[in-house]
C-alpha cells in the first residue's frame, strides 16, 4: 500500500552509529522518510548500543543491571537480547538493520556497494574507525563522488583530544553544564548523570545532514563534515559562556532557581512523590498566584512586596508556598495557576505523560507493535507538518531484519550470494558470541 | 565572499526570548538571510535577559540576545498596526520562511495566519514555535525553562530519591528546543523545495523535550517493559564500576569505566591483575557489595590521589570513557578548542571584541561563518525600507506613526 509523502522521501542514509548522539540523528532522518539503515556486526558487540553487556545472560543475571542496559519487557532478555533492549528499542523506531562485517574484505566491499545506492553516511564512532575499515570519506568518494559524509566523535576529529572517548555525560562534564546543575547545598557526586550533549549532538547532525544535502542538490557537490559532539553543546550554556567573556564571571548552579525571579522553584504536593514547578518573573504573575492561594495574609507582608525583596527573601517565601502546595493535587494547582497567569507545571512522570490530556488531544502518543517485545507505546515525532503525516511507521528493527531487502533488493545480490553469505555466518540475526 | 549552504535562503524571525532564535540562528550562522523582526520600543525580550556586559542592563549589552542573533539583519516593526501588517506581507512574497515564537492565538489575531500568508507566497514555510504546540488544551499556557524542565524533560528522574526533583543547568532546554526546530524547519525547507509541498510546521517546546534521548524517551519505554515507573537516583546503579562522578585531589572526575571497560580502568589505575579476574569482572560487575570494595580498596585511593587533569589523561589513555568536571572558564583557555578554532572574535559597538561560541561544525564546502554581529534594535531599518521603495519621508511617517 502507497503510503503518504514524506519530506524526506527518497533519501538514502546508512548508519554505523553507537550509543546514543548518532542514533538520536538517524531517528530524526528516518522520522521525516528518509530510508536509514543501520549497519551493524553480528561478528562484534557493540556496548550500550543494542543496549547489554557483552556476554550471554539469564534472567536473574538481567534483574542486576540498570533501566538503560538491561531494559529488557519484564526484564527478561529471553534468547534475543539483541532485540528486547528498551534503549535500543526506543530511539531505533522508523530504521532498517541489515548485517556485515566490516573487519573482513568481503564486508568492505559489500559496504562499499550499499554506499552507490546512498546519499549520506553518518556516524559517531572514535575518531579514524572508519577510516581503519578502510570506508573512510577519502576512499567512498572514489566509489560515489557526491556520497555525504558526517563523523561526530566526542570532541571532534582533529585537535588534541580527536582519540578521547566519552559518552555524552563527560562531555557536559566537560563543558561545565555539569557543574551548573543540581542542588546548591550537595556536591556533583551525588547529581544526577544526564545525557544532554547526546541530544545537542544528535539534533544538530539531522539538521547538517538535510543542510549538505541542499547543498548538494544545488552545486552536486558531497562532502565529509566533523563535528565534535561537545561543541554544540556549549552555545546552549548561552548565558554562562557569555557571563564568563563578558565579565569573567563564573556561573555556579543556582538548583531549581532564578537569578532575578522567585518564587521559582519546585514544590512538593499532595500524594506521593508529587511536585510541581511555578516560576513568577512579574508583580502581574505574582498577584495571579496570590489570587490562586486565596490572598492569605503573610503575602501582604513587605518583604515580598517588591520582585526584588521577593527574591531576596525567597525562603521565607518558599516555606509559605509548600504549606500550600503540600494541601493539594499538582495538576490541580498547575491548571489554577495557569488560570492565573502564573507559569506553572507538574513534574510529570512517566504515568502523567501517557495519561495527560493534552498529549492525547494532539496525538503525541503511538502505539508501535514490535516482532519480539509486543505492544508499547512510544514518544512520537516531534513536530507536526500541515501536509504530511508524522506517524511513527515502523518499531526498531531486530537485528539483521533487513538483510533480505538491503542485500537483494538495494545492492542486488544475487539469491546464491546471499545464501553463501548466511550459510558462512557472515550476515545473521543474532551475534555470534551469543548463538 | 564565500558561499554558503543556505545563501539561497531568505527567512524572516518574529521569534523572540531563546527557543525560536536560536533556530534561526542555525540558518543564519550558515549563510541564510535572515530579517528579525523586532517590535518597536523594546524590541525582543530577551534584550532585558541577562548576563550584561559590564552588569550594565542595558538593550543593546544583553549576552543571551547578542549570542542567539548572530548573522541577522533587524528592522522594527509594529505588526499591530494595519501599516506595519502591509509592509510584513510584501516581505513574505518572497521569503522562503517565517520563523514565530509567539503564543498560538497571536498570529492569527494579527490577521497573519499561515492560511492568510500562503495565499501570498504558496511557497512559504511557516514554523510556528510554542510551549506546547498550536493546538490542545494547554496550547496558551505559560511556561518557564523550570517548567519545560518538569513537563517535557525527565527531571522527575533528576535528583536524590528523598529530595525534590532538579532541574538542568541555565536555560539548555529552551536552547535544545531551537537545535530540534532547527532540524525540523530544514527537513520542511527540503520538502518545499524538493517535494514541491510547503506547509505550516508546529512545534511543540515540551514534545522536543519528551522525545528526547537524555533518558525521558527510553524511560518512557523501559517504564512500560518493567511495569515500573521511573524514580529519582537509580541510573547510575547496575552500570558496572567505576561509573559515575567522584570526588578527586582538586574537584571532581566523572567515568564509565566498567562493563567491557573495566580492562582499561584497571590498567589506567595500575592494577592490571584485576582485569578478567571473575571476582571484579564480567558478572561481578553487577554486584553492590563487590562494587563497594572495589571503590574501597582501588578505586578511592587512585582517584583521590590525583588532580582531575591527571585522573582524565591518565583514563583516556587507556581508552576509558571520561571527562573532568570543569567550569565554561576551562574551555575559553583549552588549546584542543583553539587548535579546533572553535572560538571567535565578534566585534560590537557597545561591547568591543569578545569571545563567542563559533563553528559549530567543520566543512569546507558549507562552512560555518561569522559575518555579522547581532542587530542593533531598528538597524536595517533604512536598508530594509529603501529596498521595499520607501522614501526618506515615508520612513519619518513610519515612525510617527509607531510603525518602525
Amino acid at each position: 500500500m502507497a503510503r503518504a509523502k514524506l519530506p524526506l522521501d527518497g533519501i538514502r542514509v546508512l548508519d554505523t552509529c553507537v550509543v546514543w548522539a548518532g542514533p538520536y540523528a538517524a531517528q530524526l532522518l528516518s522520522d521525516w522518510g528518509a530510508e536509514v539503515i543501520h549497519v551493524e556486526s553480528i561478528q562484534r558487540h557493540v556496548d550500550m548500543t543494542r543496549g547489554m553487556v557483552g556476554f550471554k545472560i539469564t534472567k536473574d543475571f538481567a534483574a542486576t543491571l540498570g533501566p538503560l542496559i538491561g531494559g529488557f519487557p519484564n526484564r527478561d532478555p529471553k534468547d534475543t537480547p539483541q532485540n528486547r533492549s528498551g534503549m535500543f528499542n526506543s530511539y531505533h523506531r522508523n530504521r532498517l538493520s541489515c548485517t556485515m562485517d566490516l573487519n573482513s574484505p568481503k564486508g568492505v566491499e559489500i559496504f562499499k556497494r550499499l554506499i552507490e545506492k546512498s546519499d549520506i553516511f553518518i556516524e559517531n564512532n572514535l575518531t579514524d574507525t572508519m577510516k581503519k575499515h578502510g570506508i573512510g570519506y577519502e576512499a567512498l568518494k572514489e566509489i560515489k563522488p557526491d556520497i555525504i559524509m558526517i563523523s561526530m566523535p566526542g570532541f571532534g576529529n582533529t585537535g588534541p583530544f580527536a582519540y578521547y572517548r566519552a559518552l555524552g555525560a563527560h562531555l557536559e562534564n566537560y563543558s561545565g553544564h555539569s557543574m551548573l546543575r543540581g542542588y546548591r547545598d550537595t556536591d556533583p557526586s551525588v547529581t544526577t548523570t544526564t545525557y544532554h550533549c547526546d541530544a545537542s549532538a544528535g539534533a544538530t547532525l539531522a539538521f547538517t545532514a538535510i543542510m549538505a544535502l541542499h547543498h548538494r542538490n544545488r552545486t552536486g557537490k558531497g562532502q565529509w563534515i566533523d563535528i565534535g559532539q561537545i561543541e554544540t553543546i556549549i552555545p546552549q550554556l548561552g548565558q554562562a559562556v557569555m557571563d564568563y567573556s563578558m565579565n569573567s564571571r563564573v556561573q555556579e548552579t543556582l538548583g531549581n532557581r532564578h537569578t532575578s525571579a522567585a518564587p521559582h522553584e519546585c514544590y512538593q504536593c499532595k500524594g506521593d512523590d508529587r511536585w510541581l514547578n511555578i516560576s513568577v518573573f512579574t508583580d502581574e504573575q505574582w498577584q495571579g498566584l496570590c489570587r490562586a492561594m486565596g490572598n492569605p495574609e503573610w503575602t501582604k507582608d513587605k518583604q515580598f512586596a517588591a520582585a526584588l525583596s521577593r527574591h531576596q527573601n525567597q525562603d521565607e517565601l518558599n516555606k509559605h508556598m509548600r504549606e500550600w502546595t503540600i494541601q493539594h493535587d499538582h495538576y490541580e494547582l498547575f491548571h489554577l495557576l495557569q488560570k492565573e497567569g502564573v507559569p506553572s507545571g507538574p513534574v510529570m512522570d512517566d504515568d502523567d505523560c501517557y495519561s495527560d490530556l493534552h498529549l492525547i488531544e494532539r496525538g503525541y502518543f503511538n502505539w508501535i507493535t514490535h516482532r519480539d517485545t509486543g505492544t508499547f507505546l512510544h514518544p512520537g515525532i516531534a513536530g507536526k507538518m500541515s501536509k504530511m503525516p508524522n506517524n511513527i511507521r515502523r518499531a526498531a528493527p531486530c537485528m539483521g531484519e533487513h538483510n533480505e531487502y538491503v542485500y537483494k533488493e538495494v545492492i542486488g545480490a544475487s539469491d546464491e550470494e546471499y545464501d553463501e553469505l548466511v550459510r558462512e555466518q557472515h550476515i545473521g540475526d543474532t551475534w555470534l558470541a551469543f548463538a | 565572499m564565500v558561499e554558503q549552504a543556505l545563501s539561497d535562503m531568505k527567512i524572516l524571525d518574529l521569534s523572540w526570548y531563546i527557543a525560536g532564535p536560536y533556530c534561526a540562528k542555525y540558518f543564519a550562522d550558515f549563510g541564510a538571510d535572515v530579517l528579525k523582526i523586532e517590535k518597536p520600543g523594546g524590541g525582543d525580550p530577551a534584550r532585558g535577559m541577562g548576563p550584561f556586559y559590564k552588569d550594565d542592563p542595558h538593550p543593546e549589552k544583553s549576552g543571551t540576545f547578542l549570542l542567539l542573533n548572530t548573522n541577522k539583519k533587524g528592522i522594527t516593526l509594529n505588526l499591530k498596526s494595519s501599516t506595519g501588517k502591509k509592509i510584513f506581507k510584501e516581505l513574505v512574497k518572497d521569503a522562503d520562511m517565517v520563523v514565530e515564537s509567539f503564543r498560538p492565538h497571536v498570529m492569527p489575531s494579527l490577521g497573519l495566519s499561515y492560511q492568510e500568508l500562503e495565499k501570498i507566497n504558496p511557497k512559504l514555510v511557516m514554523v510556528s514555535i510554542s510551549n506546547f504546540g498550536q493546538t490542545g488544551p494547554y496550547r496558551e499556557y505559560l511556561s518557564s525553562e523550570l517548567v519545560l524542565n518538569g513537563m517535557g524533560h525527565a527531571m522527575y528522574g533528576c535528583g536524590l530519591a528523598d529530595r525534590e526533583p532538579a532541574k538542568l543547568g541555565g536555560t539548555i532546554l529552551e536552547f535544545q528546543s531551537g537545535t530540534v526546530a532547527a532540524q525540523i524547519a530544514m527537513v520542511a525547507f527540503y520538502a518545499a523545495r524538493y517535494q514541491g509541498v510547503s506547509q505550516h510546521v508546529d512545534v511543540s517546546i515540551m514534545e522536543t523535550e519528551l522525545g528526547s534521548v537524555d533518558r525521558r524517551h527510553p524511560m518512557l519505554v523501559i517504564s512500560q517493559y518493567w511495569g515500573e515507573k521511573t524514580s529519582r537516583g537509580e541510573l547510575t546503579a547496575g552500570m558496572g564500576f567505576p561509573f559515575g562522578t567522584f570526588p578527586c585531589k582538586d574537584g571532581f572526575f566523572g567515568l564509565a569505566g566498567g562493563m567491557a571497560w573495566f580492562g582499561r580502568t584497571c590498567n589506567a589505575i595500575g592494577v592490571p591483575e584485576l582485569a578478567g579476574d571473575p571476582y571484579w569482572d564480567g558478572p561481578s560487575q553487577f554486584n553492590m557489595e563487590r562494587r563497594d570494595e572495589f571503590y574501597a580498596r582501588y578505586w578511592y585511593p587512585w582517584v583521590t590521589e590525583h588532580t582531575k587533569r591527571e585522573c582524565f589523561v591518565a583514563c583516556q589513555d587507556a581508552g576509558v570513557l571520561c571527562a573532568p568536571l570543569n567550569t565554561v572558564e576551562d574551555l575559553f583557555w583549552e588549546p584542543h578548542f583553539e587548535k579546533r578554532d572553535y572560538w571567535i572574535e565578534v566585534d560590537h559597538p557597545y561591547t568591543g571584541k569578545l569571545k563567542y561560541p563559533g563553528h559549530l561544525i567543520k566543512s569546507e564546502e558549507t562552512p560555518w561563518l561569522m559575518r555579522r554581529r547581532a542587530p542593533l534594535l531598528g538597524e536595517h531599518n533604512a536598508e530594509i525600507y529603501s529596498e521595499l521603495g520607501y522614501s526618506k519621508q515615508d520612513m519619518v511617517r513610519l515612525r510617527e506613526l509607531d510603525v518602525i
